[in-house]
């Protein structure tokens, strides 16, 4: 393992401290593990907070700003958040009109979000779940945990966060995120296994010439593996099986996020973006917006995800609502 | 059992889950995310330094804030459920000595505390599949005249046994589910960790 860290475990505290070095209108609990936007808790504002392993980077602390997440908590390499932190920052952004949990389905996230929604409750606090499960890699049966949250949770902290910023309440914020969820659907394509740094190796072994497809973000290994193909074939699997589970109608516009897992370079990313946006072109699908980069990563994992959320005129209309975090600023 | 038994049995576990951590954390990197010994580890150590500072009146102190350090200090998965299956074994017994009975029913709250959490039933790949068959074992071992001894060691080997048995499973719940029928011939962590803590409580008591 070849890694730019001083001790395994001491990776995610110290690179909390960097982000509150970079980012000064940020607050960072280091004890609790949690981002805070500086500015927080704002009175009558519906207070966002995700979470959930570390190794995600710029989910979910790059997005805490004006227009997202009031606070992220940071759990271990991997491993969800605990309730205290969970807790202490669904207090630290609590401004009275109540707080909205934005889990990633997984079954530890659910878990411990649900003690930590729990004890708020004993604190009197007004909290709201949504649990973000958009990796249509997974079949969503009794006879799984269900489908992964994935690349849609960056859509639902955009769009949700925004009509929290103007202002929205705690049941119709969780409601616009929910539709964004239920709207959208993701699939991912790794090239290599990612390294831990408490693994000190890679999860899994990779043949040159082959990949793992329908792979989540953890570094665990995809539902097959095949031989490598050129990136236009990859493309239609990926979206194929993203319109068969959640199909789209010529004319339907939507979002559209091309992310690379970490050690995916942005000219391949681009490329791949390419061959997307011709496919879903010929469905008759109007790409109204899109993202193409780094956005919810697996380490250092070589691979790409796409997300494809139908959008109306709302959702767009909250998706282009200034935002300013780390990871996405726009409109101010 | 008393406090003096129940912190050496919380010891032991601490010693199985840092010897095996390497163990468990290359079981979980097969089908889940590689981090179930790491996070056991850092649950335990933290729940080791808990209770040397920690006056514990009754069996059950011990082992809910046992659990309420699990539940504080490991996350993922494995905290919710071990953290609550201690603390649903701690208020079962508030008793400065409980006997091999009370120590049985304790261990089947902790079950339904976990089966409670994460709905998981026997054959699902989980640590339902080492700890069902242990309180079983530890049950009929119990009514047919064993001392705390002879249950948990009859405990021990059901676990044993059925960690072994989920390695042919298909995981339908928690992270490995995920992988379909790839997660077939893979022993499964949580089953293994399950089978550590009796392994400990059969060592503890002999």
């Amino acid at each position: 393992m070849k890694k730019f860290i001083n001790a395994p475990e001491e990776v995610v505290r110290e690179a909390l401290a960097g982000v509150g070095a970079a980012h000064p209108d940020l607050r960072i609990d280091i004890e609790n593990q949690l981002v805070i936007r500086g500015d927080a808790p704002r009175a009558d504002k519906v207070g966002l907070i995700s979470g959930g392993g570390s190794g995600h980077e710029p989910l979910h602390g790059g997005f805490v700003g004006l227009g997202m997440l009031d606070a992220a908590c940071a759990g271990e390499v991997f491993t969800s958040p605990v309730p205290d932190q969970i807790l202490e920052a669904t207090k630290a952004v609590d401004g009275g009109a109540g707080v909205l949990h934005i889990v990633k389905n997984y079954t530890g996230d659910v878990m411990n979000f649900q003690m930590a929604a729990e004890l708020a409750g004993d604190e009197n606090i007004s909290v709201e779940a949504v649990v973000v499960d958009d990796d249509v890699a997974v079949e969503d049966s009794t006879w799984t945990a269900g489908r992964r949250g994935t690349g849609a949770t960056v859509f639902v902290e955009k769009i949700a966060g925004a009509l929290a910023e103007e202002g929205g309440r705690l049941a119709d914020v969780a409601a616009v995120a929910r539709k964004v969820n239920e709207q959208s659907a993701s699939f991912a394509v790794a090239l290599t296994a990612c390294t831990t740094p408490a693994a000190g190796k890679p999860g899994f072994d990779l043949p040159e010439d082959e990949m793992e497809v329908g792979v989540g973000i953890h570094g665990e290994p995809g539902r097959r593996r095949e031989k490598i193909q050129p990136a236009k074939a990859i493309a239609e699997t990926t979206v194929s099986t993203i319109l068969a589970a959640k199909p789209l109608n010529a004319g339907d516009k939507a979002i559209v996020m091309v992310n690379g897992l970490g050690a995916t370079p942005l000219i391949e990313l681009y490329l791949l973006y390419n061959e997307v946006a011709k496919l879903l072109a010929e469905a008759g699908v109007e790409i109204a917006r899109n993202l193409v980069g780094n956005y919810i990563t697996s380490l250092d994992m070589a691979g790409m995800s796409v997300t494809v959320c139908k959008a109306d005129d709302e959702l767009l209309r909250l998706w282009d609502a200034p935002v300013r975090t780390p990871g996405l600023r726009w409109g101010m | 059992m008393d406090v003096a038994l129940a912190r050496a049995w919380i010891a032991a576990v601490t010693a199985a889950v840092t010897d095996n951590a390497d163990y468990l954390t290359q079981l979980d990197s097969a089908i889940g995310d590689a981090d179930h010994g790491v996070n056991l580890r850092r649950g335990f150590t933290a729940v080791s330094a808990a209770l040397d500072s920690y006056e514990a009146a009754t069996v059950g102190d011990v082992l809910v804030k046992t659990g309420s350090t699990l539940v504080s200090k490991v996350g993922g998965a494995s905290g919710p459920l071990y953290g609550t299956a201690f603390r649903a074994m701690g208020k079962a017994l508030p008793e400065a000595t409980v006997d091999a009975t009370a120590l049985g029913k304790a261990l089947r709250a902790g079950l339904e505390g976990v089966q409670k959490l994460g709905a998981a039933v026997q054959g699902d790949k989980t640590i339902v599949d080492a700890y069902e068959p242990a309180i079983a074992a530890f049950d009929a071992a119990v009514a047919g005249g064993g001392d705390l001894h002879a249950a948990a060691e009859a405990a021990r080997q059901a676990a044993e046994d059925g960690m072994h048995a989920t390695t042919p499973l298909q995981a339908r719940k928690g992270r490995a589910s995920y992988l379909g029928a790839r997660s077939v011939g893979h022993q499964d962590p949580g089953a293994t960790s399950t089978w550590l803590i009796f392994k400990a409580l059969a060592e503890v008591t002999a």
